[in-house]
């Protein structure tokens, strides 16, 4: 009655020197409500022990299982087979560096990029355990969770033109988190601060407008808005400098 | 091999080891975190729901105290709790709430002025204060007198992960990602670090530290059906086990909760009960108000997964490739009330089951979710039995909980109790001189390395890990659910005893090379059939029924013989069974044993013990 699936995925093991990077054939029967999650840990366990992948929360929250599922970066978790045609491709993210199989480093690379973005409030106040809160506007706490609600899977980077092209390119990610921390009436740091980050090739001027981050983004943010949104400010930064010198 | 020197090893960067890593990095002291997985993909950030913290900003938290959250915690419980610490808990979590939007947490906040909510099924109108604008809001949650659970949206554990994990790199915390640390370094006495498993190359590496501290969540994976993600396997705890000194806490203490989705066991939360939502049997006719005729789908959390699991046995469960489960029913609600109040429950049903919601029925079972039993602590957060050892979070039985949890309180634990522990680890590396033996190092290198070789090599067996693993699981499944018997326990721990000699002999399929999952899988096998153990034969020695433990062939809550907690040890690696000895569950006492008010009513008094 239910399919039997034929998935290629992409095979290569660094740490082995006889492994060659080529594509696996694994064929698997499809049960109901099958994904991708329940595919892989299959095979893994009843065909091929030595499968890397990586999955944590397997619910679309923690962003671990990125991978490029039919020539389209996605969450592999909340990828039903049923929506998927008989014969899957699975290869790894890429821009990041490979651990394994369908595995890659999204740690370093999202590390770096806290520290180019310096991403923590930065204020000169200092907390009083025995004051009250800080009052705050609900709308504020709003629209800086819904910029927060980046997992890093690293989607939006491995879909992005300008990210294959140049290795120092920030990406989406990394300028959304910028927002994130420029609406946030806590952060001191002025539009000209911000401006040092990312006012240029490397940061929002390196932007080649392809839309693919917001297209593949499984937490559907509004990463164009935000490249829209930080270009014009600093553009506006980046006039205000050539008059002041 | 590399070895990493630092003043504080964290194992684990969830929220509890982030916050007391930035505890200890505020004081000056070195701190590298271990991690499965980049710090914000851990478990910590899947928590929706909240953090409990009595600020009583909301109108229908007015009147909330550290005293209310403190008699809802030690009820919660059902006595089982240390209550010096729930209320050092209570006590420190408004603090600790003001702290995280200090450092960037955009908890959602008061809006003054009229708004609906719905109770039961009905609605309701309340009025914000005026005064009150801008402070944090609170939500309402089950178990609490009052509203007090601080939330952002529908991802509370997700922000706060991120604020925690940005104040980590702003103070220079190292996070060393997909690193597995598989022994500590210790002489019986004192834990002087740890032997990791490089998760990008498969390397040894030796991470020495004056204080070390396990923070490295729950170990739900040890069960087949959880709530939990994959890396919550218990690897850290099966380190502690092995010294044969370290206690685990009231292992026999397991949450269940009633709406896990099948087949993935994701939750969907209680706000569709609340909400008014049904569960349903095969035949697609309510069961749950033949039980509990006043309250139906709305007894709490233990009482419910208790029917529903009966009402399987009973035979009227829904058959699935995935075993057998029920239907929640929330069609009647109404498409607009599911797409806005319940936004979070209709993507998982869509993304994750292909189901619709507001026209098709839900698959639901009751499922494994929180292990309240842990690495046991003092107040302090130091372990039992080694000097340095440090534990807090899920990981630990620190026991504010006892033997049930309440919602929002486990997640406010992880940075309440990471904040107070981490400034008892900074006191600790004060005045801390270490020696660090390079045999007592060597040795330890050479015996994980010993291991690794008969793994690949197949000395000691060809037993197959994964068909081992869900023996053990499968065995837990049966005999140490929900419900448990002295019969059901037996077996359990008979079987348990099999995969124990079975986990010993097993041997790798693969070639073992580079990071292989295989043998990661196989290096923490034999420590994971050791805790089902402590859970099992704990569950068979504890001859009443409190909070989540639940033996039918003892009905009542006995005060008199069991207001004590378990302690399990592993005393010598040959033993077929652990070794288990008993302490009070509290010994300071605000609120005396009483009637929680829900649940089973059933007490044996403590009065009744005789001199």
């Amino acid at each position: 009655m239910s399919r039997l699936l034929k998935l290629n995925i992409f095979r290569y093991n660094p740490e082995d020197e006889l492994s060659m990077p080529h594509m696996q054939e694994f064929v698997l029967e499809e049960t109901d409500s099958m994904t991708l999650f329940i595919a892989l840990n299959r095979i893994r366990e009843e065909q091929d022990p030595s499968l890397q992948f990586d999955f944590c929360c397997r619910a679309g929250i923690c962003g671990s299982c990125g991978m490029v599922i039919n020539g389209r970066p996605g969450l592999a978790c909340h990828t039903k087979t049923r929506d998927l045609p008989g014969e899957i491709t699975l290869l790894p993210l890429p821009v990041f560096k490979l651990v394994g199989d369908l595995s890659v480093d999204t740690g370093t690379w999202f590390r770096e990029m806290y520290t180019k973005t310096e991403s923590w409030i930065h204020t000169n106040k200092i907390f009083d355990p025995t004051a009250l809160e800080e009052r705050m506007d609900n709308k504020d706490a709003v629209a800086i969770y819904e910029l927060e609600r980046c997992v890093e899977c690293g989607c939006c980077i491995a879909a992005c033109g300008t990210a294959r092209l140049r290795e120092d390119f920030l990406g989406a990610a990394a300028l959304n988190r910028v927002a994130r921390f420029l609406i946030d009436p806590r952060d001191e740091r002025t539009d000209r601060d911000y401006y040092e980050i990312i006012g240029n090739d490397m940061g929002i001027f390196g932007c080649m407008g392809l839309l693919a981050c917001e297209d593949v983004c499984p937490k559907h943010l509004p990463l164009q808005n935000q490249l829209g949104f930080l270009r014009r400010k600093m553009g506006i930064t980046s006039i205000k400098r050539l008059f002041r010198k | 091999m590399q070895t990493v020197y630092t003043d504080f090893l964290v194992v684990g960067a969830g929220l509890a080891g982030e916050r007391a890593a930035v505890e200890a990095a505020e004081a000056g002291f070195s701190v590298v975190c271990l991690s499965l997985v980049p710090a914000r993909r851990s478990h910590s950030s899947a928590a929706q729901g909240g953090m409990q913290a009595s600020l009583g900003n909301s109108v229908m938290g007015e009147g909330d105290c550290p005293d209310v959250h403190f008699a809802d915690t030690v009820k919660g419980s059902d006595w089982g709790c240390d209550q010096e610490v729930a209320r050092l808990f209570a006590d420190t979590a408004p603090i600790e709430m003001r702290r995280l939007a200090h450092w960037g947490v955009p908890w959602n906040r008061v809006v003054p002025g009229k708004s609906i909510y719905y109770k039961g099924g009905k609605q309701y109108e309340k009025v914000e204060a005026e005064e009150k604008e801008g402070l944090i809001m609170a939500r309402s949650f089950g178990g609490t007198a009052k509203w007090r659970t601080c939330y952002t949206s529908d991802g509370t554990g997700h922000a706060v992960m991120c604020t925690m994990d940005n104040r980590c790199a702003e103070k220079g915390v190292e996070v060393h990602d997909k690193t597995e640390a598989i022994a500590l370094l210790q002489d019986g006495e004192t834990c002087f670090g740890v032997v990791a498993r490089c998760l990008r190359t498969g390397e040894l590496r030796v991470y020495l530290s004056k204080a070390t501290m396990i923070a490295a969540g729950g170990f739900g994976r040890i069960y087949p059906n959880t709530t939990n993600a994959v890396i919550c396997d218990g690897g850290a705890h099966t380190m502690c086990v092995g010294t044969g000194v370290v206690p685990m806490g009231n292992m026999e203490a397991v949450q269940f909760h009633p709406t896990g989705i099948v087949p993935t066991d994701i939750l969907v939360t209680e706000g569709c009960r609340g909400d008014g939502g049904t569960l349903l049997d095969v035949d697609e006719k309510r069961f749950m108000h033949i039980y509990e005729p006043e309250k139906a789908e709305l007894a709490s959390r233990d009482v419910v997964s208790r029917w529903m699991t009966h009402h399987m046995r009973e035979g009227h469960g829904v058959k699935s490739p995935y075993g057998e489960h029920l239907w929640l029913d929330i069609r009647h609600l109404g498409a607009e009330h599911i797409t806005g109040k319940l936004r979070e429950v209709y993507e998982i049903c869509t993304s994750f089951l292909g189901v619709d919601p507001i026209h098709q029925l839900i698959p639901v079972r009751p499922t494994h979710h929180y292990s309240m039993g842990g690495v046991r602590t003092n107040k302090d957060g130091a372990a039992y039995g080694l000097k340095g050892l440090f534990a807090a979070g899920e990981a630990a039985c620190w026991d504010m909980h006892g033997f049930n949890r309440l919602g929002g309180n486990s997640l406010a634990e992880t940075v309440v109790a990471g904040g107070i522990i981490g400034r008892k680890v900074a006191e600790y590396l004060e005045g801390c001189e270490t020696e660090f033996k390079t045999g007592l190092i060597n040795d330890e290198v050479g015996r994980q390395q010993a291991r690794i070789e008969a793994l690949i090599s197949g000395a000691n067996g060809s037993e197959n890990v994964y068909k081992v693993r869900a023996a053990m699981q499968e065995a837990l499944h049966k005999g140490a659910n929900i419900f448990r018997t002295q019969e059901g326990l037996e077996k359990c721990v008979a079987e348990l005893q099999e995969a124990l000699i079975r986990a010993k002999k097993v041997g790798l399929r693969s070639n073992g090379k580079g990071v292989n999952p295989e043998l990661a899988a196989a290096l923490k096998l034999e420590g994971q059939v050791k805790l089902a153990l402590m859970i099992a034969y704990g569950a068979l020695m504890r001859t009443e029924s409190r909070g989540s433990h639940n033996r039918e062939d003892f009905p009542a809550r006995n005060d008199r013989d069991w207001l004590t907690r378990t302690l399990a040890y592993w005393k010598k690696p040959e033993d077929t069974l652990p070794t288990l000895e008993y302490e009070p569950a509290t010994t300071v006492v605000e609120i005396p044993p009483g009637d929680r008010g829900y649940g089973h009513s059933q007490i044996i008094s403590a009065d009744d013990k005789k001199e």
